[in-house]
């Protein structure tokens, strides 16, 4: 539903977005991730028209953005919850978005009753907490019940019980046929919230594919093997072509599956006491992939293998 | 339209707009009683004087107004969320500056109006009816005045986007700055003669008035220099923000 072409976009000398084409499905939640300073945001504020493309273009259903009649009715956004007038009430900011695109009044308080914010509702958005900003950008975006969302760190603020609930929301959504299109950090959130994921750094897609792709063909797949056999095991699974590392009574083996190496252990009567396929997480296969198009580097690598490391039981 | 409304919820759901038109009435009405309370009884006070807290203090005011009603989208980032909403630039930013020289107009009349009847209650013996075309313009007059006057400040918000910035760059013009370009040797005058509030002035009290103006315009001429030295800064404005990045 949302198509990129080419999308690229320059600063001045600075290239924040090179040639990047993608697309995101209706029916899915799609997941947009990639480093600080990739160009998530301003895609998507290009994705909005809010920022002119130097070269290539993105549309909606087949049309720009600008072509939209009554655009809240078709895409709903949420980019950054700050962008509220502080001595504006909640329903006064939401009332005026919904009188330009002739969304009727009790929307307004529709969504301000999805989201939980009614009894807030005349207070100043200037007095909200994140949390509270943060849902109200939301509102904004159920505002004209549109067939596109796009959230740009939507869980930032909430609490558990928030972030679950948007969770839950945003798969709703998904199911109802609906287009979503989330950025985010947090990655063990982004594994469970989205079915498919739009990788990019420095500007330039990384890669496209559901998130299970994503994750086995970056992370190792690795299986840890234990048994009173261990030397010859080791021989027979090298001979195999299967890379073997040994640590102190274990192995980790890669390169063959958990079934292969199973039954090569029975053909050769070695006993195992432990097979278990280690897969890897979002985290590692972000890093991994992203590696070297990370813009602003916290020069903590050493540290960061650390988290990597994979934890055994 | 649907989009002037729009920007009357704006408009009204902030508190500077109120307060604006507040002080712009107390200060054009509160000065008409102070000149007719202080004026000596045998000095007769005439209309325009009725009208100077207006045109030389609550315009400042209206500036104000106009152009924080355009700066505080840029500031807030909600220019990105009207933008969203209503992706045509022009028709959005025309309602904008139309609603806000809609409601310069309104308080302008109350206050030229309100000011002149104060005027009028308190020096019964003065020569204050309204019956010379110059009278009408100084008093009807204010409404237009304030109202070209603001599309003037939303064109500058628009342009400059920082609230201080455009505040002092506008106030600063029309109270000092064309006043000072007169100083200039041998071309000051004339350029003088041609600055947008001078001959607004104009407009307003004709070759009368505390600083009559310069201009060689009659007033309906001049109301309409002054005009489109406005619609040409609002034009520009919004070529600028339809290509710039929201």
């Amino acid at each position: 539903m949302i198509e990129a072409t080419g999308l690229t976009k320059r600063y001045g000398k600075t290239l924040a977005v090179n040639n990047l084409s993608f697309s995101v499905p209706a029916g899915r939640v799609t997941g947009f991730l990639g480093p600080n300073g990739a160009g998530k945001s301003t895609t998507m504020r290009m994705i909005l028209g809010l920022d002119n493309p130097t070269g290539g273009q993105v549309t909606i259903g087949g049309k720009r953005y600008h072509d939209l009649k009554e655009p809240l009715r078709t895409v709903g956004a949420l980019l950054d919850a700050k962008w509220v007038h502080p001595n504006r009430s909640a329903r006064a900011h939401l009332s005026w978005m919904a009188k330009s695109n002739h969304i009727p009044a009790a929307r307004v308080d529709e969504v301000l009753d999805t989201v939980g914010l009614t009894s807030v509702a005349t207070k100043r958005a200037g007095g909200f907490s994140l949390g509270m900003s943060q849902r109200l950008g939301i509102a904004a975006a159920l505002l004209g019940d549109p067939e596109v969302l796009l959230f740009d760190e939507p869980v930032n603020g909430l609490d558990p019980e928030g972030i679950l609930w948007i969770r839950k929301f945003m798969h709703r959504l998904a199911d109802e046929g609906r287009t979503v299109f989330v950025s985010s950090h947090l990655l063990s959130e982004m594994a469970l919230t989205a079915s498919r994921l739009v990788v990019i750094g420095r500007g330039q897609l990384i890669s496209q594919s559901s998130t299970q792709d994503f994750v086995a063909r970056a992370a190792e797949n690795t299986v840890k093997v234990r048994s009173p056999q261990l030397p010859a095991l080791r021989e027979i699974l090298v001979r195999a072509s299967a890379q073997v590392s040994g640590e102190d009574g274990e192995l980790v083996v890669s390169g063959m599956d958990s079934d292969k190496i199973g039954e090569i252990a029975a053909a050769n009567k070695i006993v195992l006491h432990e097979l278990s396929p280690q897969t890897g997480s979002l985290e590692q296969a972000f890093m991994q992939i992203t590696g070297d198009s990370v813009e602003y580097h916290t020069g903590l690598d050493a540290e960061a293998q650390q988290v990597l490391e994979p934890t055994s039981h | 339209m649907n989009l002037l409304a729009v920007e009357r919820i704006k408009l009204f759901t902030t508190r500077s707009p109120w307060w604006c038109a507040l002080i712009t009435l107390a200060l054009t009405i509160g000065f008409a009683a102070l000149v007719a309370g202080n004026a000596p009884a045998d000095e007769a006070i005439d209309v325009g004087l009725t009208q100077y807290g207006g045109s030389k203090f609550a315009v400042a005011v209206i500036m104000v107004l106009a152009t924080l009603a355009a700066t505080t989208e840029y500031r807030f980032n909600t220019i990105k969320t009207t933008f969203q909403a209503v992706p045509h630039r022009t028709p959005a930013l025309l309602a904008k500056t139309g609603v806000v020289a809609l409601l310069a107009l309104v308080l302008g009349e109350i206050a030229g109006f309100g000011a002149w009847a104060l005027a009028s209650v308190m020096r019964p013996n003065d020569h204050l009816a309204l019956d010379t075309t110059q009278a009408w313009l100084n008093v009807a007059g204010l409404g237009v005045f304030f109202a070209v006057t603001a599309v003037i400040g939303v064109a500058i918000g628009i342009l400059i986007r920082h609230s201080a910035g455009a505040i002092a760059l506008l106030l600063i013009y029309a109270l000092v700055f064309e006043g000072l370009v007169q100083i200039i040797p041998k071309v000051g005058r004339s350029i003088y003669e041609w600055l947008p509030f001078n001959v607004g002035n104009k407009f307003l009290y004709g070759s009368g008035g505390p600083e009559p103006s310069t201009s060689t315009l009659s007033p309906g001429w001049a109301l309409a220099y002054f005009a489109g030295i406005a619609a040409a800064l609002l034009v520009a404005a919004i070529a600028v923000a339809k290509k710039r990045d929201a």
